[in-house]
């Protein structure tokens, strides 16, 4: 039992380096650069008879995990550290990969079954004439990737505006947030929309040139999607551990004493919103090259769910805790659907439950409690139990 | 024609050389004190669901008095409080802070921001945030968005937290987190916090209620030397301490004044013992 225990202890004491805020950092990230680097070698420069080759399909899973990483982290951002418990994420993660998506789409030229150099296939199965004005100029990449930025980005003002100024909180407006991607995934459904309707957009070719189906480009995207999970994960580290990011955690444990020493929360609020919100599209820009589809699925209100289970599992307010506990989830999650396939939403729920009554922190607080020190972005007691948490029951219904 | 000559009219206005444009005036005024008198509140009234909690209500506050206001429980104090720093709508009534400020008019973070401070009835301060931090960001200064992104600490903020730190004891925790603390330390803590703000109004909500015997000696002590430069209001039910503090007494009694005076004065006032009858005062 003891040799158990001596034997964890470095491990504890490794996880815990994340804890603290300079060498932490450069953990996480020496950790998803190597790992990257080294399975973008073993693709490129092994043959895949060797024992350490390691497949195209793991490195388009790896970077759709990372991808997910990045949403669960724009996720922690105002639920861990604001207490904004968004259940609608999900939207600006589907919204940023349809602006890519159009893009790819248009890429397509006329490849497509119909050979239309204009229009895509879905458009001219439903006999339209001529592209929809929202589709014009997203054949350019910096514009498409401007919409797909601007879009989400301008939805969180506008949403988080009306709702924060409104003093609204807790449970509405987590239902709010429910609701917006809900009906947004009731509109992408209709084929009016000129979003592909059900089908979504597919069948892409080409990104900037490159063939997405070659070994390179993938492994190029996952690069690519390291690099980005990199910066956003510094640049959010830097907002947290700023003063700004000190008012933050105060708005969220006492949202009434932070506006009587003078500061507009709701700005704060609004801001941070728009922040995460395009973390959110940036990741799912990257998402959607790589498996290679983007459908209203994606808007479906039980993606965001997953996605606070994630954050739930690593453990909010921490940014890491949000990345580890994505990829753990994922990885869980394609092990356990090979398996058994209907399960797994069982699965997800019962660890929900087991997450929050035993380890209200999550893996970031159970590596924490071995460690005497206490990083200061701990969630206080009192705070856990009034802002914006999931009751159990909650997430079984 | 007319219209034309209208909006000539109305560009000549707006580019007019002697004004400024209302958007470019600083938000930020001083408050005027030349009556000597810095918080004027007349014929408030606030109900909620049809009861009454503020009746009427008339106060003045001189500048640089410490005020005690006292009053069984449900009177209307933090009631009072509310309305003061916004948060609040009063029915009917005005507020004003010296002559110039019209309370009614500006919301939470504006009254703070114009220098009225505010400690709540339940001790309330950043639980995940180490007593200095606390501090750091209840001082005074810009509280933007983006000011506070590179926000950096000069050194005579510095300083001005250690001074803090010192008038309320707690310079051996300044690196402890704030939820640690002991209820009577967080009551100084957010008392710190006030004064760390430097208002020229403190609204001081229960501040001894859980403390020991010293430490709400300590309290009447740091409250009356705030006075003169500042100007306090004090809630307490706590008899003892209000007469160790007080100077002028103001009763409060279902939303509105009841008496006014020292507390000897009050103490034998007809309608004070009337409504107390029974009750030591
Ligand atoms: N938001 C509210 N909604 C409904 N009623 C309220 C609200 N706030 C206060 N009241 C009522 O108004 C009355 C005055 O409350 P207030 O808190 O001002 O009393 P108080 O003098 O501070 O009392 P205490 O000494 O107990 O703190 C009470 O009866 C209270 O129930
Ligand atoms: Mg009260």
């Amino acid at each position: 039992m003891s040799t158990v225990k001596t034997a964890a202890q470095p491990l504890y004491r490794w996880f815990a380096e994340f804890r603290q805020p300079g060498r932490g950092t450069s953990w996480l990230v020496g950790v998803l650069l190597v790992v990257t680097l080294a399975m973008s070698a073993a693709n490129l420069l092994l043959p895949p008879e060797s024992p350490l080759y390691v497949s195209t399909y793991t490195i388009t899973l790896m970077g759709k995990y990372l991808c997910f990483a990045m949403l669960a982290m724009a996720v922690d951002i105002i639920w861990g550290y604001c207490g904004i418990l968004s259940l609608g994420h999900g939207a600006f993660f589907a919204l940023g990969g349809y602006g890519m998506g159009m893009y790819l789409m248009r890429q397509i030229g006329d490849r497509g079954v119909y050979g239309n150099p204009d229009l895509p296939d879905f458009m001219v199965f439903l006999n339209w004439q001529e592209l929809p004005w929202y589709w014009f100029g997203m054949d350019q990449f910096w514009f498409a990737v401007l919409v797909a930025l601007a879009i989400p980005g301008l939805l969180a003002f506008v949403f988080g505006w009306l709702a924060f100024r409104s003093r609204v909180t807790g449970v509405y407006l987590s239902i709010m947030t429910q609701a917006l991607t809900y009906a947004l995934m009731l509109a992408f459904f209709r084929n009016e929309m000129g979003f592909g309707g059900n089908n979504g957009l597919t069948d892409f070719k080409d990104i900037l040139g490159f063939d997405l189906q070659a070994d390179s480009t993938r492994v190029a995207l996952l690069l690519v999607t390291t690099l980005l999970l990199v910066i956003a994960f510094l640049t959010s580290r830097a907002i947290v551990q700023s003063r700004l990011g000190r008012v933050i955690v105060a708005v969220r444990d006492s949202e009434a004493r932070a506006r009587f020493l003078g500061y507009r929360t709701e700005r704060y609020k609004v801001w941070l919103f728009v922040y995460s919100a395009l973390i959110a599209a940036v990741a799912g820009m990257l998402y959607v090259p790589q498996v290679g589809i983007i459908n209203p699925g994606e808007f479906s209100p039980l993606n965001s769910i997953e996605v606070v289970v994630w954050v739930a599992v690593g453990g909010r307010g921490t940014l890491y805790g949000a990345i580890v506990g994505a990829l753990l989830v994922n990885y869980a999650k394609t092990r356990f659907t090979a398996l058994m396939p209907d399960a797994w939403l069982f699965a997800l729920g019962a660890l929900f439950v087991v997450v929050t009554v035993y380890l209200p922190r999550g893996l970031a607080g159970l590596f924490d409690r071995f460690t005497s020190k206490n990083a200061e972005t701990a969630w206080p007691e009192r705070a856990k139990e009034s802002n914006g948490g999931l009751s159990t029951a909650e997430v079984s219904a | 024609m007319n219209s034309l000559n209208q909006i000539t009219e109305q560009a000549r206005e707006v580019m007019r050389r002697d004004t400024t444009w209302p958007f470019l005036v600083p938000r930020k005024r001083s408050v005027n004190v030349s009556k000597n008198v810095i918080l004027y509140l007349e014929g408030l009234n606030v109900s909620f669901d049809g009861f009454q909690a503020l009746n009427n209500l008339n106060l003045y506050v001189n500048d640089g008095e410490l005020r005690c206001l006292i009053g069984a429980n449900g009177a209307g104090k933090t009631t009072l409080m509310d309305v003061i720093t916004g948060k609040t709508q009063c029915d009917s009534g005005s507020a004003w802070f010296g002559q110039n400020i019209d309370l009614l008019a500006h919301d939470e973070a504006e009254i703070a921001q114009l220098g009225i401070g505010r400690k709540f009835q339940k001790p309330t301060v950043f639980e995940a945030h180490t007593v200095f931090h606390n501090l750091e960001l209840s001082l005074q200064g810009a509280k933007g968005v983006w000011r506070a992104l590179t926000a950096t600490l000069s050194g005579s903020e510095r300083d001005r937290i250690d001074e803090v730190l010192e008038i309320i004891g707690l310079e051996k925790s300044r690196h402890q987190l704030a939820g640690a603390l002991s209820h009577g330390q967080k009551q100084w803590l957010e008392i710190g916090m006030l004064l760390a703000a430097e208002p020229r109004l403190l609204l001081v909500d229960e501040p001894v209620a859980g403390m020991t015997a010293e430490e709400s000696e300590r309290t009447a002590e740091l409250l009356t030397s705030l006075a003169g430069k500042h100007t306090v209001i004090v809630v307490e039910h706590d008899m003892e301490f209000v007469r160790s503090i007080a100077r002028t007494v103001t009763v409060l009694h279902q939303g509105s004044v009841l008496a006014e005076g020292t507390m000897d004065q009050v103490q034998n006032n007809r309608d004070v013992i009337e409504v107390y009858l029974g009750e030591e005062a």
